[in-house]
């Protein structure tokens, strides 16, 4: 819902603390989620996260969350799909191109990022494109499954997505 | 500037060192010359000559004539093809590369292609939304952003291998290229935005017009605080507004322009506004030429190309520079023609 979406850019700070812990929460629980299967998880937990962030964020289940590094706008809302920032074409008034009703959903993220910690220059790294593999999948189980996966094939899975999730 | 080896028409120049392209724009930019590049408005039509037509409009007075791809979201012979008919007599293009049309797979494909004949420049840009041209009904790909194309295209070139890792036996030689809006939101954040594109590899910008030359030097402040003056060569858009009607109607329907409202009462208060707009702009070149780390203009006159060649000659940023045309050395304005004084 866009007033929920933008009340989240407004909260960017506390969100963003808050899926810290979360985070932390999860990646405790990675012997137990490997005990009853990721692939089992998927589905119950995707349903949760696309809910959740679904509310919270108008999230799109690109699969590879960048809301930490776009000031809690989700990029996949941009028609555009920019995960880079804004394009060119932002409107005087700081409206979508494609959306004129629409607040553009990267002025948003600078908007957001300013209010994180490190917010602008996580949004100054470059994101690679999503892989379209990954669409409809849980996110959290992803960053769980990478971040404590061995060296060598973590870093072959976080290449093959391109770039950190959330 | 003359090149020693150059040119025959198809044939490359070789590589300098230090060069990544044989192309005579990156030539001209790493010479320290101010640069000039243009325009030119693919046709609606599958005639060779129209596009030949549209370029000798710009001969002796652009280093680098760019191809757009689809742009406004409108369709037009494709960007590649007019670029592989321009390197075929020697013209120097930029292939424009929009991510809206077209998916990974067939932009590398393209970027192998466009290489392959002869282009040594490529833009990468995100492009116009579908919304604002000819076809809305059409479907939007933007399966990669601007920035993502750039990692793209210079992985090709310096890793020798597609996206997927699949490695390529010849890399394309090329010089890359991307565009910047200044005057649009959020303005804290457009000089970060080209910090981006240059990590990715970005090697020149082409920026969208500047009507605000107030924005454009507050954004090349920025610029030169971020450390990129040097590591990227930076040409500032620019174009004669033909009326203030039309530059009203521009700013209110195409994306991303920006025009104060001070020019525009300059062209409404003006006895013969083209006139007045083409002097507007031949100031603009100048005031932009002192701005520190501007290399070069990139002149967009979208249906009054023709107006080029006197706005770059009355601005004297060419300094007597001729730029290469197919048939510069009979021409009399070149100093080794038969014509010359």
């Amino acid at each position: 819902m866009y007033s929920v979406r933008q009340w989240s850019v407004r909260h960017a700070r506390g969100l963003n603390a808050f899926y810290r812990g979360f985070e932390a929460v999860l990646l405790r629980c990675h012997r137990l989620f490997e005990r009853i299967g990721y692939e089992r998880l998927e589905r119950p937990v995707a349903f949760v996260e696309r809910n959740v962030k679904g509310l919270l964020f108008d999230c799109q289940m690109c699969g590879q969350c960048a809301l930490s590094s776009t000031g809690m706008s989700c990029p996949m809302n941009c028609p555009k799909t920019l995960r880079n920032g804004p394009c060119g074409g932002v409107r005087a008034n700081g409206h979508c191109e494609v959306k004129p009703e629409m607040k553009c959903v990267w002025v948003e993220a600078f908007r957001g990022s300013r209010r994180i910690e490190g917010g602008i220059d996580a949004m100054s790294e470059v994101q690679f494109a999503v892989d379209q593999r990954l669409k409809g999948r849980s996110s959290w189980l992803r960053v769980v499954r990478e971040k404590t996966e061995k060296p060598p094939a973590a870093a072959k899975a976080a290449a093959s997505a391109g770039g950190a999730g959330r | 500037m003359k090149f020693d080896d150059e040119p025959a028409p198809g044939q490359p120049l070789p590589i300098l060192p230090g060069h990544s392209s044989p192309g005579r724009l990156e030539r001209v930019l790493r010479a320290g010359s101010f640069a000039v590049t243009t325009e030119l408005a693919p046709p609606d039509s599958a005639d060779p000559e129209e596009v030949y037509a549209r370029a000798r409009v710009f001969d002796g007075y652009a280093d680098a004539i760019n191809a757009t791809d689809g742009s406004g979201a409108n369709c037009h012979m494709s960007s590649v093809a007019v670029c592989a008919l321009l390197t075929r007599i020697g013209y120097a293009p930029v292939m424009q590369i929009s991510c809206r049309d077209k998916n990974r797979i067939a932009i590398q494909g393209d970027i192998l292609g466009g290489a392959a004949m002869g282009v040594c420049n490529m833009l990468c840009l995100t492009g116009d939304g579908v919304q604002a041209g000819d076809h809305p009904q059409a479907k939007p790909v933007f399966d990669l952003d601007c920035v993502s194309l750039l990692t793209i295209a210079r992985t090709l070139r310096d890793e020798s291998h597609f996206q997927s890792g699949r490695k390529i036996t010849s890399p394309p030689h090329v010089f890359l290229g991307a565009a910047e809006n200044p005057s649009a939101l959020p303005h804290d954040w457009r000089a970060r935005r080209l910090a981006k594109k240059v990590a990715a590899g970005a090697q020149f910008i082409q920026t969208q017009y500047c009507y605000d030359l107030a924005l454009l030097r507050t954004f090349m402040r920025h610029v030169e605080d971020l450390g990129l003056i040097g590591k990227v060569f930076i040409l500032a858009g620019v174009g004669p507004l033909r009326s203030a009607k039309t530059a009203d109607w521009m700013r209110r329907n195409v994306p991303g322009m920006h025009i104060p409202d001070a020019l525009i009462d300059r062209l409404a208060g003006a006895k013969d506004p083209a006139r007045e707009g083409r002097d507007l702009c031949v100031e603009q070149i100048q005031a932009i030429r002192e701005i520190p780390g501007i290399s070069g203009v990139h002149v967009m006159a979208y249906r009054q190309e023709e107006t080029v060649a006197e706005i770059i000659d009355r601005s004297g940023v060419l300094a007597g520079r001729v730029p290469w045309f197919p048939g510069r050395e009979q021409d009399p304005r070149d100093p080794r023609s038969p014509g010359a004084a």
